[in-house]
């Protein structure tokens, strides 16, 4: 009895999704996921959960399809810039559409999203035309989209930085005393740092309208989850007093369902969930890395066999309502986006010198505008003549 | 003597310290297996094993908070940084802790610790993988800052880091680790840590730089000669203490001061030097210091890059600046209703 947990609200049952208000439980070591879609596409009944999801009719799951296709479509030209030089970096999502599509799809527009540097498909789902994350990866600008047109931050690449900001901006909701929520994404790896704990401790003190949303892909660039984890991520929040659930992140329905749990929980006062999705990243960190150097491919092999968006066609099948008809309109969609994306990017000119200067301060300082004289002053030598 | 890169160097000058005394450990992420993101620490977990050469979890005042109680067992924790915008969540614990030990019990308690820290930009990078965060820490007293120029000095430097008993934070030009050059092991000619070193004799002017600009200094110096001005290059190597000596002395024979860094200019390591030289010797300088370095806006993203970074032609002009010649601030005036 060394792992009871005490927890001051309800929580839901790690291995069966069971929510209870019992105060005490003991907290199993959750290697059993929720999972309501098997990897062969059944559909496994989830009580607790089930009223979640209750909305997802076959038209709605096909939109999850297309969704969970364009966005693997989209990495895969991202990688393909990167490749070309058009890029400078790329981190690819391949594997975790289903935790990305899942939970994002299960936001509202007016919460707010505070990504790390992976969640493309959280960005897509938001809304954000795809040419607009592009900047960030080409270098042309430092970010993209504005955060208040679609409720969603730049991505941090400082690791969990993010965590404490959604936490803060989910108090600012509760002070504001509206419904809306923050959703911080982060990595199994960023779970180490002293800013994700220090959330975890804000949240829980302040009862923040925040959800944890730990994509535990298995991998932080070479280091494997249980160089960091003795025990699954999911166990954590609890110590901090905050329940939490581990959810099969391949999944895209059983994703929706948890995300929809921790939303409930925070817009009925109930403050931060964490959510544990449990997926594999199927390819490198990013495109400057090099996995064949850590990596076990039969363990990536085991992945393959539970990838999200077959599971989700199987069941699509099982339905009767994945037609060669719409798999090809579905193909197309996703063509012409990653060409939008490539056309988009392709065409992004450098940005002038002298922007270098632009936005340091909302008010112009004496001393900057003196600096940014003398360079204008210094680029003006070269014009038309030869350089020095 | 061998040929090696830069990053081989020190991946060379790391072994050195492994094998010579097994009370040093290497930390960080990504150092074990993968041997780095820039492979620095390449083969060391093979062959020290995964008791001396630590993958750590990825929390980086955790990685320093234990490499200070290590310090407090006798251990010599050498700590990578992956890069140097991620040095920050360490911040607190290198100067309110690993800076101080040693000076708040008076002596007794010794900070071995070695901060490797990839720095710089020039690479085209995502934000926080291009910074120069050198003057943070060389305004904490109780630290000692160094950087390399070239693979000899890496090999040295990071050796005698490791050595000594104050903490280290070794900047480590990222851009030049591929560069190449001849590394003798031996470490009788090496000159002490903290020595400056006159990279190129010259008679006009006196251009101080460190890291990776010093090999931008070496090309510039080049090309003024050709324009018959007589440049002196002085390579820092370390940043605190600097080596006034090294740079006044050259300043007395030349008279004029250029200072380059890629880092920005406001509360830099440029103002410092700037100022102490003044001081020092006003009465030898025939025209004020100038200084030659990244503007001061956050660094920015990386089409822009070549902006931010002092090139070649801005150290030309620099150098004229201080010669009075025709240079970017001749005839220059403020901004309208400023006064210059
Ligand atoms: C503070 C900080 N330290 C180190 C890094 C370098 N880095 C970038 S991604 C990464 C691994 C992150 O792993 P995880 O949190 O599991 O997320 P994933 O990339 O797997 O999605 C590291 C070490 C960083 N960006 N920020």
């Amino acid at each position: 009895m060394s792992s009871v947990v005490v927890s001051s609200s309800r929580e839901v049952d790690a291995a069966s999704g069971a929510p209870h208000d019992e105060p005490t439980r003991l907290q199993r070591p959750g290697e059993q996921l929720v999972t309501m879609l098997a990897p062969d596409g059944t559909r496994h009944p989830n009580p607790p959960l089930d009223h979640f999801v209750a909305d997802l009719t076959p038209e709605r799951l096909l939109a999850l399809h297309e969704d969970m296709v364009t966005v693997r479509r989209i990495d895969m030209e991202g990688v393909a810039l990167q490749r070309q030089g058009q890029l400078g970096l790329w981190p690819p999502l391949l594997g975790q559409e289903a935790a990305q599509v899942g939970s994002a799809r299960a936001l509202r527009s007016d919460d707010f999203v505070f990504t790390s540097y992976r969640e493309h498909a959280v960005a897509y789902c938001r809304g954000i035309a795809i040419d607009t994350i592009m900047p960030m990866w080409r270098g042309t600008a430092a970010s993209g989209w504005n955060p208040f047109e679609f409720g969603m931050a730049p991505p941090a690449i400082i690791i969990g930085a993010q965590t404490l900001h959604a936490t803060g901006y989910a108090m600012g909701c509760a002070k504001d005393g509206v419904d809306s929520t923050a959703i911080a994404y982060f990595g199994d790896g960023a779970t180490s740092q002293g800013d994700v704990n220090e959330a975890m401790v804000f949240a829980a003190t302040y009862s923040a309208p925040v959800v944890f949303f730990c994509q535990n892909n298995h991998w932080a660039i070479s280091e494997p989850v249980g160089l960091v984890a003795r025990r699954p991520l999911a166990d954590r929040a609890p110590g901090f007093g905050i329940p939490s659930m581990r959810v099969d992140g391949n999944d895209v329905i059983a994703v929706m369902a948890a995300t929809r749990w921790a939303l409930e929980r925070a817009r009925s006062g109930d403050g931060p969930s964490w959510i544990e999705a449990v997926t594999y990243r199927m390819g490198p960190h990013t495109t400057s890395d090099d996995p064949s150097r850590y990596e076990d491919p039969l363990e990536r092999e085991e992945w393959a066999a539970k990838d999200p968006i077959d599971r989700l066609e199987r069941h699509l099948e099982q339905l009767g309502v994945l037609g060669d008809a719409h798999r090809a309109a579905v193909k197309e969609k996703a063509d012409a986006t990653a060409a939008a994306m490539r056309a988009a990017c392709v065409g992004l000119p450098d940005p002038e010198a002298l922007k270098l200067f632009d936005h340091v301060y909302t008010e112009p300082t004496a001393w900057l505008n003196r600096q940014r004289s003398q360079y204008e002053a210094y680029l003006a030598m070269f014009e038309g003549g030869d350089e020095a | 003597m061998t040929e090696l890169t830069l990053a081989s160097a020190i991946t060379s000058g790391l072994r050195h310290a492994l094998a010579q005394d097994d009370r040093v450990v290497i930390m960080g992420e990504d150092i074990g297996r993968l041997g780095g993101v820039f492979r620095v620490t390449d083969g060391l977990q093979r062959d020290f094993g995964a008791d001396r050469v630590m993958d750590t979890p990825l929390a980086e005042a955790g990685i320093l908070g234990t490499a200070v109680g290590l310090a407090y067992r006798g251990y010599r924790p050498v700590v990578e940084i992956q890069f140097d915008g991620f040095i920050y969540p360490a911040f607190d614990q290198i100067v309110a802790q690993v800076a101080k030990l040693h000076y708040r019990t008076r002596g007794v308690v010794r900070m071995p610790i070695t901060v490797r820290v990839p720095y710089g930009g020039g690479i085209g990078a995502v934000e926080h993988h291009s910074e120069s965060p050198e003057a943070y820490f060389t305004h904490t007293s109780g630290l000692r800052v160094v950087t390399c120029s070239n693979p000899q000095d890496a090999h040295w430097m990071v050796r005698q880091a490791i050595a000594s008993d104050d903490p280290v934070i070794f900047f480590e030009p990222k851009r030049r680790y591929w560069v190449k050059g001849e590394v003798e092991d031996a470490m009788q000619a090496a000159p002490p840590l903290d020595r400056a070193r006159v990279v190129m004799e010259g008679a006009d002017v006196t251009l101080v730089a460190y890291g990776p600009l010093v090999a931008t200094a070496i090309d510039a110096a080049v090309a003024a000669a050709d324009e018959g001005v007589s440049v002196e290059v002085v390579d820092l190597r370390s940043l605190s203490p600097v080596d006034f000596e090294t740079v006044e002395a050259s300043v007395r024979r030349t008279g004029r001061l250029v200072v380059t860094h890629e880092a920005q200019q406001f509360g830099g390591l440029g103002a410092e030097i700037a100022t102490s030289v003044t001081e020092r010797c006003f009465e030898h300088l025939r025209s004020a210091p100038v200084r030659v370095t990244g503007h001061d806006v956050p660094y920015p993203a990386s089409r822009l890059e070549e902006h931010f970074l002092p090139d070649l032609d801005r150290l030309l002009d620099g150098i004229d600046r201080a010669l009075g010649r025709v240079n970017s601030l001749t005839g220059w005036s403020a901004p309208a209703g400023r006064p210059a």
